[in-house]
């Protein structure tokens, strides 16, 4: 029998290696791949500062921060709210704070969480590896911190503060959803273009050029720009906005850039957390097991684990949406189960996992797939009835509501495919792209809105396009594209240029 | 390979530099809740921050997102009724009912104000930002005459319980030394002499007979030296200096005859609070001192003496009188720094006013560090005024100005004691 570890209440930093060893051990076992880990004490304020940076270690100073800094001093002094125990960053090495008020058992929760649940999945899922590059963040960070307070200085904080205003409003639009990043050099993008343009040429028969064209061919025939539609908003100002001075330019690269690094987190917020709450259940049960951990020390994270992966049902006051931890722990432990104990229904479901493999499986899921992903490819009938899921219909021309599905035979795929759906962000967030460029007029740039299923716009995009305004400097058009394919438009700025069009 | 960093230490500021942002960017907006909050609180509450509430519209970061409408499906969990086909009555609007996502916001109803506070000292240099606050303190140091006793090294001369023993005895000591000194070395020189003396095989006895008497007598002079004298006495000793008193007294003279109605009165609360402010920043303790009138005058408390309802003709002197009286009793000139501050529609008796002059420049204004008059109306000024404005002419530390809207107020305060600031700056 071994001796177990003592378990607090109090920590010392001696008793947090012990444990860091432990679960290190037991990590490894599980085949936890992760990069070293920085682990740091900090108080509650420290915390509370941590908040406000959105989880930027570093960050360049801006209002909206201060803002949200107040409102997390206001709520947490009335007491509406909880600090979270941890915070961690997708870093290399990465980086986990605890907070200082935890208790032994919890700080050990908590590296079990963050620094091998978090920080292997940060090394591992596939969005990460492609997008994010964890050893040069805090550099970058701190590039991004010192060249804003450059600019401050030289520029005057008023004239930074507008530009990095206008770059959060478009900050969603900072992100390249579709593109690869590997990208080709430019040297080597140039010379496929004058092949492209070599072999239209070649194409052209000048006979056909002497045959006059009918007017309302001439203006068809306008070539756009860009000739495709492109998503990236902030991209294509930082690329081709007129006006922009150079260290404006850097900017909306900066905030374009941070953008892009958190997005992957965006997409992966039931996996991520899924996974680090699986980890830390079960490296913790397995020292448990291994008599290393006192009843006391479990039961303490029994409790807090509960808390953490409780599901209020829809009708319960504290309900509000499906809790992350709870829909991907049980996920993570079904995808387990699956393998270890499949029954006739997952094998009917689940023919190429069930009966292999667990922990394989398990890492599998968690390199290859994104929320979306994962939820359509692993989410059981079994889960389905646990939650009790059901799927509402709101159509905006029905008076009514409609349950689509329920968690019975007929329900469960429907189920499946609108929870995927609902994790989709570009679900979520309207699909806006840069259409055309006037550019031999007056410079005007036109955003083409295409609804996901008919849902409106709403009303803060007249002011967001005064901030796409302020970039790109000449006037700006928002129109709808219909389903029908017609085009309305919705606003533009300066305002007064839709009036003169229609 | 992990390490683990005590950040405990490190300072957990981090988000100050934020907040200031965030203060200056709404600035405007703060500022107009810092002067609405003044007519909420007490003129003498001074020791709290200020709560801030800014409209949650003017502060919202505008991002592209989804409106109502449009066709949505939502998975929720816990099902306990329904069946796949079953029609649910919609919502009534406003309630949100977790359908939509951040829409909750959107409708004008529910936009809650988004509040936060600011500490004393933002409070103060909110308030105070654009005034230019001419420094009283330098102005009031030449005529302050309160004494205070210091310590100033030690004399030769005092009261015995005044004597320091220590001194006094290192004197004695001193003294004693410097004058048996000499002495002592020749006797020690004639002893050694005798000792020679007396070893030789024949002593000189004439030689030692005059040595022992000249032994003696070193001797007896040694001990004649006093151990004490009155010259080694050493006395503590002190002297008086004028200091400069940090307490000031705050008259506020309000006429509440009829004539005077809610608003003016909250013109003239906004007027009280601001000098308030103020005189808390130069000096230490303050008292205010209610005075209104109509015929006649009454000290009464601050909620009385701007919510109690009261009406009557006015004789402004009657308060000018009582504010003397209350002077002689409690707050000596010497001892106080004393301003004054009236506000009037300017209703007053016409055969009262030369009174009110009178009462003032021979015994009010001498007395006084700084006497401001602000008159809030819309009407033309009267006899009070004129008699006012030949005082102004005269006295440098009073002021009359014309105040018609609550606009007014912050520029016309600024320019009082710009006013003040100048006069002090001539006669210095």
């Amino acid at each position: 029998m071994t001796k177990p570890l003592s378990d607090g209440p109090d920590w010392t930093f001696d008793l947090l290696e012990q444990y860091r060893e432990e679960i290190k051990r037991v990590a490894e076992h599980y085949k936890l791949d992760t990069y070293p880990n920085q682990i740091e004490v900090i108080t509650a304020e420290q915390m509370m500062d941590a908040y406000s940076s959105v989880g930027m270690p570093i960050g360049y100073n801006h209002w909206s921060f201060g803002k949200k800094f107040i409102q997390t001093e206001q709520n947490y002094r009335r007491g509406q709210m909880g600090l979270a125990y941890e915070i961690v960053i997708n870093s290399n090495p990465c980086i986990a704070y605890l907070m200082e008020e935890n208790t032994m058992a919890m700080q050990a929760l908590v590296m079990a969480h963050a620094c091998y649940g978090h920080n292997s999945f940060f090394k591992g899922n596939y969005l990460f590896k492609t997008w994010t590059d964890a050893g040069s963040i805090i550099d970058y960070l701190l590039f991004a911190k010192n060249y804003i307070a450059e600019c401050e200085q030289k520029y005057g904080i008023d004239e930074v503060e507008d530009i990095l205003d206008s770059c959060h409003a478009l900050m969603n639009y900072g992100v390249d959803r579709y593109k690869r990043p590997q990208q080709i050099s430019l040297y080597e993008e140039q010379k496929r273009q004058q092949e492209r343009a070599d072999y239209l040429q070649s194409q052209v028969n000048e006979l056909w050029r002497t045959i006059p064209t009918s007017e309302q061919q001439k203006r068809k025939k306008r070539p756009r720009f860009p000739s495709e539609p492109q998503e990236n908003i902030l991209y294509f100002v930082e690329k081709n906005a007129p006006l922009l001075e150079p260290w404006q330019r850097e900017i909306v690269r900066i905030v374009r850039k941070i953008s892009q690094y958190f997005y992957p987190q965006k997409q992966t917020q039931v996996m991520n957390e899924g996974w680090a709450t699986f980890w830390h259940y079960t490296l913790l049960n397995h020292l448990y097991d291994e008599g290393k951990l006192t009843d006391g020390f479990m039961l303490e994270v029994l409790q807090s684990h509960t808390n953490v992966i409780y599901q209020p049902p829809y009708n319960s006051n504290y309900y509000s949406g499906i809790n992350p931890y709870a829909l991907g722990f049980n996920m993570m432990v079904d995808i387990r189960r699956i393998c270890e104990n499949p029954d006739d229904e997952d094998r009917k479901w689940f023919p190429e996992y069930a009966g292999s493999d667990w922990l394989e499986t398990l890492h599998f899921a968690m390199q290859n797939f994104k929320d979306e992903s994962f939820i359509s490819q692993f989410l059981s009938p079994r889960l389905i009835r646990e939650f009790k899921l059901f799927s509402i219909v709101d159509d905006s021309q029905q008076p009514h509501l409609e349950v689509s599905a329920i968690h019975d035979e007929s329900g469960y795929q429907k189920i499946r495919q609108s929870l995927s759906a609902q994790y989709n962000l570009s679900n979520h967030e309207p699909n806006i792209q840069v259409y055309d460029i006037d550019i031999r007029g007056d410079r005007s740039l036109t955003l083409r809105y295409i609804p996901h299923l008919g849902i409106p716009l709403a009303d803060s995009k007249d002011e967001v396009l005064k901030h796409l305004h302020r970039l790109w400097g000449f006037p700006v058009r928002l129109e709808q594209e219909n389903a029908d394919g017609s085009i309305v438009k919705l606003s533009s700025c300066p305002a007064a240029e839709l009036d003169l069009e229609n | 390979m992990a390490h683990f960093i005590d950040r405990r230490l490190n300072g957990k500021n981090k988000s100050t530099l934020n907040r200031q942002r965030f203060i200056r960017r709404y600035k405007k907006q703060i500022k107009e809740a810092v002067s609405d909050a003044i007519n909420k609180r007490s003129v003498t509450d001074v020791s709290s921050g200020e709560s801030i509430s800014i409209p949650a519209k003017d502060i919202k970061e505008p991002v592209f997102h989804q409106g109502k409408g449009g066709f949505r499906e939502q998975v929720h969990p816990g099902n306990d009724q329904f069946n796949a086909g079953d029609r649910i009555k919609r919502p009534p609007a406003g309630q949100s009912g977790g359908a939509g996502e951040g829409e909750a916001s959107d409708q004008g109803e529910g936009t809650d104000d988004f509040v936060f506070s600011i500490s004393k000292d933002e409070y103060l240099d909110l308030l105070f930002e654009d005034l230019e606050l001419p420094n009283l303190q330098e102005n009031s140091l030449d005529k302050l005459v309160q004494m205070r006793t210091h310590r100033a090294g030690f004399c030769s001369e005092g009261v015995p319980s005044n004597i320091d023993i220590i001194r006094s005895l290192q004197g004695s000591l001193a003294r004693r030394v410097a004058m048996t000194a000499g002495k002592k070395r020749e006797l020690a020189e004639l002893k050694q002499e005798l000792i020679h003396l007396e070893q030789q095989p024949v002593p000189e006895q004439t030689r030692i007979n005059q040595l022992l008497a000249e032994i003696e007598e070193l001797e007896r002079q040694i001990s004649a030296v006093p151990f004490i004298d009155n010259y080694d006495l050493r006395f503590r000793n002190y002297e008086k200096r004028p200091h400069p008193t940090s307490k000031a007294v705050m008259f506020c003279l309000m006429d509440v005859s009829g004539s005077m109605d809610q608003a003016t009165k909250d013109m003239a609360k906004r007027f009280y609070i601001l000098l308030y402010l103020f005189l808390t920043r130069t000096y230490k303790d303050i008292e205010v001192v209610y005075i209104r009138h109509h015929t006649q005058a009454k000290e009464v408390d601050e909620q009385e003496f701007f919510y109690s309802q009261e009406t009557g003709g006015t004789i402004v002197s009657s308060a000018l009188k009582l504010m003397h009286q209350i002077i002689a009793a409690r707050y000596s000139s010497s001892e106080w720094n004393i301003y004054a501050a009236q506000a009037s529609d300017g209703d007053n008796w016409a055969d009262d006013s030369p009174q009110c002059a009178e009462v003032l420049s021979n015994k009010i204004l001498p007395m006084v560090r700084y006497y401001a008059y602000v008159e809030i109306t819309n009407r033309a000024h009267q006899s009070l005024w004129r008699e006012y404005e030949q005082l102004a002419a005269q006295f440098g530390n009073f002021a009359i100005k014309h105040i018609t809207s609550v606009e007014d107020i912050y520029p016309i305060f600024r320019e009082l004691f710009k006013k003040s600031a100048n006069t002090t700056a001539q006669s210095a």
